[in-house]
């Protein structure tokens, strides 16, 4: 079947199966920059905002994109090169496998809470798997990019 | 991977419930976190996403959900904040991560009765009526004690009165399924001890939950009445915990959980 919907701020046609997924349809139209880590729906790899919201695209039918407003990290390059430049700076960003959806996660997080504490960005933060090392980079950075040191 | 062999996307429910019963494999699609982990072969899937069931709105008696609200809706609205001292939205936030809790919706795991969730612990704890489009209204624990033809859950309705609550739960880590969790409620006299994730489904511990409510609650009552929840009711054995496991920690959850109740403002 065919599904308009907006990614990244460009109107897009696209081509899906009814159970075809939308990470998986986001890469087959070349947003490569999402992700899958895990297959049990719970590494966050694969964040992208749906009307802003922060998503699983690898649990979300396709079919039900239709018509809404999909974020990837394509289309917040300016706050995402902000936090990636902090986030190297702790020499957080390790492989850098999960960062799309991770930096996803933490710009939502930017927008959706005011002046959190340790945690609540952690509790924000928990379905976010980075497999490389532990997480004390990433908060630090993190609560350098929002200010809450 | 699940396979779809059709998709409708009704704009009626009366529609959706037809698409629904004409064949055995036909289902309703919820937020398909659970479903994805399966490999069931679907002949219609039912989509309810224009039967705008996606809402939490308050009434005179009752804060009515619909059945497609998303977990992370439930965990950030201001009024299940508010009421019973936020136990929903308590229970909500250690499941996976908030992009998880933005996809799932209420209505199917309640339909679903799923034997690991920290949602129908909550929600038998309240006083809690769910309605089925062809079932009509009924309370949750009527519905989870039996069975009724295929069906499509619609609305879920929460009464609003002074219950206080608490939600307790063991994980082997944060944001994992649940090893046990028990909700406990108290409304003036009359007490809920509801237990969940036993593995089996959730439900009301009828004896102590009585019991609780004729005692002094001092520590050794509440012991006792602690000792006898996790007697009343049976556990079973999983991948996460032996049953023996689960029984011996019902205890200090329930405990806990009443103990809470007690500090309840």
């Amino acid at each position: 079947m065919q599904i308009e919907v907006i990614v990244n701020l460009k109107k897009i046609k696209m081509e899906v199966d009814a159970n075809e997924f939308l990470a998986d349809t986001l890469r087959k139209y070349g947003i490569l920059s999402v992700r899958k880590g895990c297959d049990t729906t719970c590494c966050g790899l694969c964040t992208v905002w749906i009307d802003d919201k922060p998503t699983l695209s690898c649990t979300t039918l396709s079919f039900r994109a239709n018509g809404r407003k999909i974020t990837t990290i394509e289309g917040v390059h300016k706050e995402a090169n902000e936090f990636a430049q902090i986030l190297v700076a702790e020499g957080a960003e390790q492989c850098g496998f999960c960062s799309p959806g991770f930096i996803m996660t933490v710009l939502a997080m930017k927008n959706e809470l005011t002046n959190p504490t340790e945690e609540t960005i952690v509790h924000y933060l928990t379905g976010n798997l980075c497999r490389c090392t532990g997480y004390m980079g990433q908060l630090r950075a993190i609560k350098t990019y929002l200010g809450v040191l | 991977m699940f396979t779809l062999l059709n998709l409708v996307q009704p704009d009626t429910i009366e529609a959706a419930y037809k698409a629904l019963v004409e064949k055995r494999n036909n289902i309703v699609l919820g937020g398909c976190a659970f479903l994805r982990m399966g490999s069931q072969r679907i002949g219609t899937a039912v989509d309810l996403s224009r039967l705008n069931l996606n809402y939490i709105v308050e009434q005179n008696e009752y804060v009515e959900v619909g059945a497609t609200t998303t977990f992370r809706d439930i965990e950030t609205n201001p009024l299940l904040n508010r009421y019973f001292n936020g136990v929903l939205p308590e229970a909500l936030s250690q499941i996976i991560g908030i992009q998880f809790r933005n996809t799932v919706m209420i209505g199917a795991t309640v339909y679903s009765k799923y034997g690991f969730s920290d949602l129908l612990t909550a929600l038998l704890a309240l006083d809690t009526e769910i309605e089925l489009y062809k079932g009509g209204r009924m309370s949750l624990k009527s519905f989870l004690e039996n069975s009724f033809e295929k069906d499509i859950l619609t609305r879920i309705f929460i009464k609003k009165n002074e219950r206080k609550a608490n939600y307790q739960h063991l994980r082997n880590s944060c944001s994992d399924y649940p090893i046990l969790n028990v909700a406990v409620s108290k409304l003036n006299d009359q007490w809920k001890i509801v237990v969940g994730a036993r593995p089996q489904r959730a439900i009301i511990v009828q004896k102590a939950s009585e019991e609780v409510a004729n005692l002094e609650l001092n520590s050794k009552n509440i012991d006792r009445v602690a000792t006898m929840a996790s007697n009343e009711i049976t556990f079973g054995t999983n991948m996460r915990g032996t049953a023996d496991y689960r029984k011996s920690i019902c205890k200090v959850l329930v405990k806990r959980a009443i103990m809470e109740v007690l500090q309840c403002k």
